[in-house]
């Protein structure tokens, strides 16, 4: 794979940092990573790797049924099984049996009824896996199997819509069972904005539909919880927000915070499929009952089910353009199918629901976003979070436009671009960079790739080594896609993160120690915190505290949200630890320096040079900060009309996409991904990229393979054998051009990079492969069948 | 569970001839899956990596015997000129890592119908080498599969070795997968001409209850092309004769849906591929390439 980082300094980053001013290993530079050697010679222990010699191993009996009534549940014969220390059901449950991120819906263990294939029924604890399991398998549960809800539509009273009508919001149809109290609707949000009855001279519909997309993370769920002597627990479980995890766990073991403590463990990828809870509960309810450290390991196939997957979406899209291309109105109307139980999708339906026309100035809006219960696999976060799913419609919508009018599919997309001042649907005035238009020259400018070739190299071939064509039925197809993502939590949700940070001397020199539960999940964090530690305080040594919950929340490692999040509360407290530092130089120097900083060690004067190093000032001196940081506060939509300042920051970027498309087989090879993107400031330039190749790559999974099969409401395909995900022969060169227009309202101008580039990319391949076919594919991932309509 | 280590062909004749349920292993790509995923549990595994002769091919009366023990890489490496079909199969299988550890022995003794290795085995006429303590038998690739993950071994019999002709006439092998590469094939076709006796052979998988050749196609091809005197002119082929062919290749095929990809869609692969891989050796013959 050949790379090209760009960064422009001679017009992006205008705005942007002093690039000859960076300190090395500082805001701006690539150090390495921490655990960047231990990640690569396989020494980096995950948290499967952990164990200790008296530990169990806990097992979780999962439903085989979507839906179905429990009328008994014998574990006699399991508990009597040899070396099995507990069997533990919904009745051993200390506290709540009910947990969730947003509402808590789903028990720990299931009680009188299962919601999907896979929920957890019961625990078992051995002293060694295969006995768990086996003694599981001896677990007799007795079954009323009912027949699955599976349809978001459906489960909802809805019929597919063309036109829209009020009246059908009336609620749920008698005939589908209620799958919780409240009925199968988690949230409807509804957006209305300008005129709701526009008419334009150009109508495009569409329909769109896309698939359950893993995370597909590498990492199994796992982790270790060991039992105190006072009736508390440590639970050492790889995971993406400390906290959030802690209130649950408390809630269901009945035990404050005190009580339970969590340490992050290694994390093998997380891509928001570890948001929720997965065996942390369980395991220490087996750990609390068997007074033994209690090791869990989900395998692949356990994987599947042990984890919130990306909702699919049913799409309903009209646009009205005049003949010019503008654009007049859209009516949209979304289903996202949360499965069995609420997880994120509230948040999920805010972000599909207003960010689900892209960054594209419409006038009159309507859009209608449904987030629902079935008995499909639960669904929740995963990068991209609601804008991945509707990126694929509006950028259709945007083509089909294009191709109505005979218009350019840049051109169209750059006139109706949003750009810094305009409003959003929501009636937000995005006050930093958009610049939309600008992606999509940079990246029309980039050269396209050579169609030609001077011998045949299967690789290079749609197909690979396996060798189904040497030209023949070979059509080539460019497109376009633009990303628009908000950044960190929305919708006025008390965002924060929480920093320690602490500066004392060691051996002689100045050493920085930085404390945050912001989860590192391979992203960077840690490397980032570093860097800013190096910054802020002119120390070279900077270690990074394992992540606990001895200190406050550092918020959700999500919604592309940590380095800005976790990132500014780190400086923040930076900023604190350096003010009384200077105190102290002051005091030592006794007289006041009016423009003192630290710099290399030392304390430095702009107008005297360096005056003293941090040792001398400190001495045995420990200066220790904490504090919370928080952006700016966004505020709730209104329930009618869904205006509001909701989103605190937007991220862009756009792909362009090469394929070559086997027309008669229908199989598809990406000869190139280029990406632009807005980062703000490349806080590391070497991670940025990372991200964008990554977040690249996954959406174009997305596009071409990945998705989980369902089929009344039981997984196909819950294995890598057949979940596939895109292998380096399948990953594209990626030119990539990364902007830095600071965001005034962020730490250091910067933007959120995690997500925005799984949401172009997979869209882009979509739209390439539809000019390379001349098909309307609607449907994502596009299957080989689709393009061969066989 | 037992686990048999044999370091000799007589000994592990004798081991499979005591435990005729013992299941045997060599790379492991296919067994251990199996027992990690709770699919088989044998009383008794019988370990194949410590015999020589598995692990070694060579020159045999004229063809090549492939011991049941030698890696895809191997394969690839070492074979490609002598078993191109072959060779192409194998370097369709799996990562790098699974080539490393995996055997067309141990494919052969699956029995998928989505085994990479069958159609090109079909198509190149390849026998298969069974022992027991009481002998060796060799059976034509065509009757060696029986059933879904079946084949005509004993309980007492080893897969010891493939025997294969060295080609006289071009191979081809394609695959369809949804990714470019470490894919389970949706559907397969494999094709070898054979000038010599002016025979054509095919190989079909993923696309059947079992890997089968195309027999009708295979039939009706060698005819035609004597019938318009191709073998010696090397011409072009007449237009519409690889559309013929093609149509009987998927006309041989019995594919299922599943979720891999639709009955109808493996049809059509397979005629595309039929219709491709004809034209490709048909090119290589009438150049003069031998394969």
């Amino acid at each position: 794979m050949t790379t090209t980082p760009q960064t422009r300094p001679d017009k992006a980053a205008v705005k942007g940092a002093d690039r000859t001013d960076v300190t090395p290993g500082g805001v701006g530079d690539s150090p390495s990573r921490p655990d960047g050697i231990l990640k690569v010679t396989g020494e980096f222990s995950y948290s499967s790797d952990m164990w200790l010699d008296d530990m169990l191993w806990g097992y979780t009996l999962r439903s085989p049924h979507p839906f179905a009534l429990i009328k008994s549940i014998d574990i006699s014969e399991a508990l009597a099984t040899a070396g099995v220390f507990a069997v533990l059901t919904s009745e051993d449950v200390p506290g709540e049996n009910f947990y969730g991120l947003e509402h808590a819906d789903q028990p720990v263990l299931a009680k009188d009824i299962v919601r999907y294939q896979g929920e957890p029924i019961a625990l078992v604890a051995a002293d060694h896996p295969e006995i768990a399991r086996r003694a599981a398998e001896k677990i007799t549960v007795e079954f009323v199997v009912l027949a699955p809800v599976v349809d978001a539509e459906v489960a909802i009273g809805h019929k597919p819509w063309n036109p829209p009508a009020e009246s059908v919001d009336a609620g749920v149809d008698g005939q589908v069972p209620h799958l919780h109290p409240n009925g199968n609707l988690v949230r409807h949000l509804k957006l209305r904005r300008g005129e709701q009855d526009a008419t334009a001279d150009v109508v495009i519909t569409g329909e769109y539909e896309v698939g359950m997309q893993d995370q597909a993370f590498l990492g199994p769920e796992s982790g270790l919880a060991v039992p105190d002597e006072e009736g508390g627990v440590d639970l050492y479980v790889a995971t993406q927000w400390l906290h959030v995890d802690q209130r649950q766990v408390c809630a269901a073991l009945g035990l404050p915070p005190e009580q339970v403590r969590l340490t992050l463990a290694g994390v093998g990828g997380a891509f928001g499929g570890r948001e929720d809870l997965s065996m942390h509960v369980h395991g220490c309810m087996l750990a609390l009952r068997t007074g033994k450290p209690i090791k869990m390991v989900y395998n692949r196939l356990e994987s599947f089910f042990g984890h919130v997957h990306r909702h699919p979406a049913k799409l309903y899209y009209e646009y009205g353009a005049e003949r010019s291309g503008k654009l007049v109105y859209a009516r949209v109307r979304m289903y996202l199918d949360g499965g069995a139980y609420a997880s994120s999708t509230p948040a999920v339906v805010g972000n599909a629901g207003t960010m689900g026309l892209g960054p594209y100035v419409i006038p009159h809006v309507t859009v209608d976003a449904y987030g629902t219960y079935s008995n499909n696999p639960p669904c929740g976060a995963m990068r991209g979070f609601g804008s991945v799913q509707t990126a694929f419609a509006y950028e259709a919508q945007m083509d089909k436009l294009a191709a109505e009018l005979g218009l350019d599919p840049v051109a169209i997309r750059q006139m109706n671009a949003l750009e810094e001042g305009a409003q959003v649907p929501t009636g937000q005035v995005i006050d930093s960079a958009a610049p939309v238009v600008e992606l999509l020259e940079r990246l029309k400018a980039m050269p396209l790739p050579s169609t030609e070739s001077d011998q045949l190299d299967l690789r290079r071939m749609p197909g690979g080594v396996s060798n189904t064509t040497h030209g023949e039925g070979v059509k080539r197809g460019v497109g376009y896609a633009v990303a628009y993502k908000n950044v960190a939590f929305s919708e006025g949700f008390d965002d924060y993160s929480t920093a320690r940070v602490r500066l004392e001397v060691s051996g002689g020199d100045p050493i920085v120690t930085v404390h945050t539960a912001a989860a590192e999940v391979g992203q960077g964090l840690v490397t980032i915190e570093q860097q800013i530690c190096r910054t802020e305080l002119g120390v070279d040594s900077v270690v990074v505290h394992p992540k606990d919950t001895s200190v406050g929340s550092g918020g959700s490692t999500s919604a592309s949200r940590q380095t800005y999040m976790t990132g500014g509360a780190v400086r923040h407290v930076c900023g604190k630890v350096r003010d009384r530092v200077l105190v102290l130089a002051e005091a030592s120097l006794g007289r006041t320096v009016s423009d003192l900083r630290l710099e290399n060690g030392s304390v430095v004067s702009r107008s005297e040079g360096v005056l003293a190093s941090i040792e001398q000032v400190l001495g045995d001196e420990v200066v220790e900060e904490t504090d919370e940081w928080r952006h700016r506060p966004t505020h709730g939509l209104d329930p009618e009309t869904g205006q509001g300042f909701a989103h605190v920051q937007f991220a862009f970027a756009a792909h362009r996409a090469v394929v070559d498309v086997d027309v008669e087989l229908g199989l598809v090879k990406v000869v190139e991904l280029a990406c632009a993107q807005d980062v703000g400031k490349a806080m590391n330039p070497q991670a940025v990229v990372g991200q964008i190749q990554g977040g690249s790559a996954q959406g174009m999974g997305l596009a071409l393979m990945e998705e989980i099969v369902i089929r009344d409401g039981k997984i196909l395909n819950p294995s890598f054998t057949d979940y596939l995900i895109p292998t380096i022969l399948d990953t594209p060169p990626m030119p990539i051009e990364v902007l830095e227009y600071a965001d005034p309202n962020a730490p250091y101008g910067l933007r959120g990079v995690g997500e925005a580039p799984t949401i172009s990319s997979g869209p882009a391949i979509m739209s390439a492969i539809r000019a390379a076919t001349g098909l309307d594919l609607t449907r994502a991932p596009v299957r080989p069948e689709h393009i061969t309509r066989t | 569970m037992e686990f048999l280590t044999p370091t000799s062909m007589q000994e592990a004749l004798e081991a499979k001839s005591a435990h005729p349920d013992a299941k045997p292993i060599l790379g492991g790509t296919d067994v251990m899956v199996e027992l990690n995923f709770d699919r088989c549990r044998p009383a008794t595994l019988l370990d194949l990596t410590r015999i020589p002769e598995l692990a070694e091919w060579g020159r045999d009366n004229g063809s090549i015997k492939l011991g049941a023990g030698v890696s895809y890489t191997r394969v690839i490496a070492e074979l490609a000129d002598q078993l191109p079909g072959l060779a192409m199969a194998s370097r369709t299988v799996g990562s790098p890592q699974i080539r490393n550890r995996g055997t067309v022995g141990g494919n052969l003794g699956a029995a998928s119908p989505a085994g990479d290795s069958h159609p090109a085995l079909l198509a190149a006429d390849a026998e298969i080498e069974l022992r027991s303590v009481n002998g060796l038998r060799r059976l034509p690739a065509t009757e060696f599969y029986t059933g879904v993950k079946r084949h005509a071994g004993r309980d007492d019999e080893l897969i010891t070795a493939v025997h294969i002709t060295p080609p006289s006439g071009p191979q081809q092998f394609c695959k369809i997968g949804t990714r470019n590469a470490m894919v389970i094939s949706v559907s397969a076709f494999s094709i070898a001409l054979h000038p010599d006796r002016s025979e054509v052979r095919t190989g079909i998988g993923s696309a059947a209850p079992t890997p089968r050749r195309a027999v009708d196609a295979e039939t009706w091809l060698a005819a035609a092309l004597e019938a318009n005197g191709l073998w010696e002119s090397r011409g072009a082929l007449p237009e519409g004769l690889a559309r013929e062919f093609a149509g009987l290749v998927a006309a041989a095929a019995s594919p299922i849906d599943d979720v891999r990809g639709t009955a109808a869609y493996r049809l059509h692969s397979l005629s595309v591929m039929a219709r491709r891989s004809l034209g490709w050796v048909w090119n290589d013959y009438a150049s003069g390439q031998e394969h």
